[in-house]
């Protein structure tokens, strides 16, 4: 097996609880993307997604394990690792091109002033803003518009890692759904390997190879990696009728409503927390067809890393 | 609806000011000032016209306020009035009598809103001029101010936004400063000046010093808040940009931070126009300070008022400049 891309080894993070004691969110969580992978990770709130998110955007500094990306080991933030937060963080006093243009060119010293606006033009397009918009500061934007900018500015950097932060968590189901068609466009050009935090199952399964599920904290783990069997170029009116939909769908359910809160809080010890793979695919021949839990262990093909 | 309210406040404005213009108009208003007339009794008219007194003249100096007891000098000089009148007046012979000038009073001393108007259209048409070191056109003076808080300000400026970003970047400066902005601030400018004077000497210097001290510490904390409350999500961004230091507080940290720095700058500004005014008064030699202080030695209350009415549209001008600076970095999150 080749070393993967991106790889996060027995990754600890513990804060003082306020009485003295120490509060462990997740204990040696260890996994790992392939390049040019989509994942999405889903989790309670609480469970320490932000926290992975902000250790493999360079924020914050874990209290022990490592990350490791393309051979070397992640320390403090980096251009390779563009960053979309949830609440856009455009710079207000600039306007959405200028605020585009603020990342490529810092991603760009040597590039001419046009290059830039040029470039950063481009991206902006990509999201489906152009002409007046792109002048306009963020407080005159709606927030669908200001979350495409910020999209636009990560992906104009061409980071080797895009950490996406819930990015469509404040924003209304329709204008989710379009920015979502968006965000496949752009991303099945590139062979971009993403990371996404997010609350919504339909979401995570639209847009993942591979979803991470991690349970309750605190002592959360990623307790499985739940491939989707769906393929590509999907989309979303499509995908409803492929047959691993619900089955995939059903399990992720299940996960998050009672086993997320079976499988948490205990400390277990040193070994690695790995996830387990699970695949759902109805359409291979050799899947006994048996009753409709995605649960059942006789109904799942669980492969150990 | 705006333009209504808009409307409707200029009435407003323009009903006080009319209405404290009257008030003061009334309460200053000298009726007549020209001399009052005597009225004689029997008596004296008698004694009078016993002197050989014409009636007639009698009663022509009576009207002019002349007294019982320069009448009888006059009729002790047994001239006619004509020749009286010939030799330069009864002033001239050495009698006493009103004359406009010496007639008393009976509003206030304090000038009325037409003499103020008077000694400001005097002012505006000639504000330049310079008659000796004590009368100076106010044009003059004002810059002599001016200069001094530009002075005074702009070397604050220098020191307080740098170390304001300083002390608003680092925790650990904000420790270690904090005890001694604390201490400082609050004294008052002028309690500087003892200090100032002994130490620097000049008394000029002296007073740019007391502008400089009483303008750094709004500037000063106002830096460190504004750039300490920049918030993190902003600072993140430029983290994953790789921006350095100097680049994050910039491009990131003064813009973000520019309204608070202003609004700092422009209380500044404003404590810094009020003491210019109060150390000129204690130093003396120019500036629009000086001369209130001095028009108040000679009781010219009139140019006074006129010097204290400039220093407010002065303040008011150098509030509105910065302003217009507060909108122009204003943003919208």
């Amino acid at each position: 097996m080749t070393k993967p891309f991106l790889s996060v080894e027995l990754l600890t993070q513990q804060f003082p609880d306020g009485a003295g004691d120490t509060l462990t969110v997740f204990e040696n969580a260890t996994f790992s993307v392939a390049e040019g992978e989509f994942v999405c990770i889903l989790g309670h709130s609480g469970c320490g997604k932000s926290t992975i998110m902000n250790v493999l955007a360079g924020l914050a500094e874990p209290t022990s394990g490592t990350v490791i990306m393309d051979g070397e080991e992640i320390s403090g933030p980096s251009l390779d690792r563009g960053v979309v937060f949830q609440n856009y963080s455009l710079l207000p006093w600039l306007s959405a091109l200028k605020n585009v243009m603020f990342g490529v060119a810092a991603r760009h010293p040597d590039w001419s002033k046009s290059e830039v606006q040029a470039h950063s033009e481009k991206y902006l397009a990509m999201v489906g803003l152009d002409g007046d918009a792109i002048h306009r500061k963020p407080s005159q934007l709606s927030g669908g518009m200001r979350q495409r900018v910020s999209i636009a500015r990560a992906f104009a950097n061409h980071p080797k890692l895009l950490l996406l932060d819930e990015p469509f968590g404040a924003l209304d189901a329709l204008t989710r759904g379009t920015i979502q068609d968006e965000l496949l466009k752009i991303w099945n050009g590139t062979n971009q390997t993403v990371f996404m935090i997010t609350h919504d199952i339909d979401e995570a399964i639209l847009l993942a190879d591979r979803i991470l599920l991690m349970t309750n904290g605190p002592f959360a783990r990623v307790a499985e990696a739940v491939e989707i069997t769906i393929p590509r170029p999907r989309r979303r009116e499509e995908i409803i009728d492929h047959p691993n939909y619900y089955a995939i769908r059903n399990h992720l359910v299940h996960f998050l409503g009672s086993r997320s809160k079976e499988l948490a809080g205990q400390s277990s010890g040193s070994g690695a927390n790995s996830p387990e793979t699970i695949r759902i695919d109805r359409t291979e021949k050799d899947t006994p067809e048996t009753d409709d839990d995605p649960t059942h262990q006789a109904h799942l093909r669980a492969v150990n890393e | 609806m705006v333009q209504k309210i808009d409307m409707r406040s200029t009435l407003l404005s323009l009903t006080i000011l009319f209405v404290g213009v009257f008030i003061w108009h009334a309460a200053t208003h000298v009726p007549d000032t020209g001399p009052t007339g005597v009225e004689l009794s029997q008596g004296e008219m008698d004694t009078l016209l016993g002197k050989n007194m014409l009636s007639e003249d009698i009663e022509y100096y009576a009207t002019q306020g002349v007294e019982f007891a320069q009448l009888e000098q006059i009729a002790s000089l047994n001239l006619s009035r004509s020749m009286i009148e010939a030799a330069g007046g009864i002033q001239a012979l050495g009698i006493s009598a009103p004359d406009e000038n010496s007639a008393p009073a009976p509003g206030s001393l304090f000038p009325s809103p037409t003499q103020i108007g008077k000694e400001l259209w005097a002012t505006i048409a000639d504000p330049f001029y310079v008659a000796g070191t004590n009368d100076m056109g106010f044009g003059i003076q004002m810059g002599y101010s001016l200069l001094r808080v530009l002075i005074g300000y702009s070397l604050s400026a220098a020191v307080a936004i740098p170390l304001g970003f300083l002390i608003g970047m680092s925790p650990m400066f904000y420790k270690a400063l904090d005890p001694f902005i604390q201490v400082l601030k609050p004294i008052s400018p002028l309690a500087w000046m003892p200090i100032a004077l002994f130490t620097i000497g000049d008394s000029e210097l002296s007073s740019i010093f007391v502008i400089f001290i009483c303008s750094l510490w709004p500037m000063l904390t106002n830096t460190a808040f504004g750039v300490a409350n920049v918030r993190s999500d902003w600072v993140n961004v430029a983290r994953t940009h790789e921006l350095s230091t100097t680049k994050t507080a910039l491009t990131v940290i003064l813009p973000a931070a520019a309204p608070t720095i202003i609004t700092g700058m422009r209380i500044s500004i404003g404590i810094a126009w009020l003491v210019i005014v109060a150390a000129e008064m204690l130093v003396g030699g120019t500036g629009i300070g000086y001369v209130v202080w001095n028009e108040w030695n000679g009781l010219r209350l009139d140019r006074m008022i006129v010097a204290i009415l400039l220093i407010g549209v002065v303040g008011m001008l150098l509030d509105a400049a910065f302003a217009r600076l507060q909108r122009a970095v204003a943003y919208a999150e």
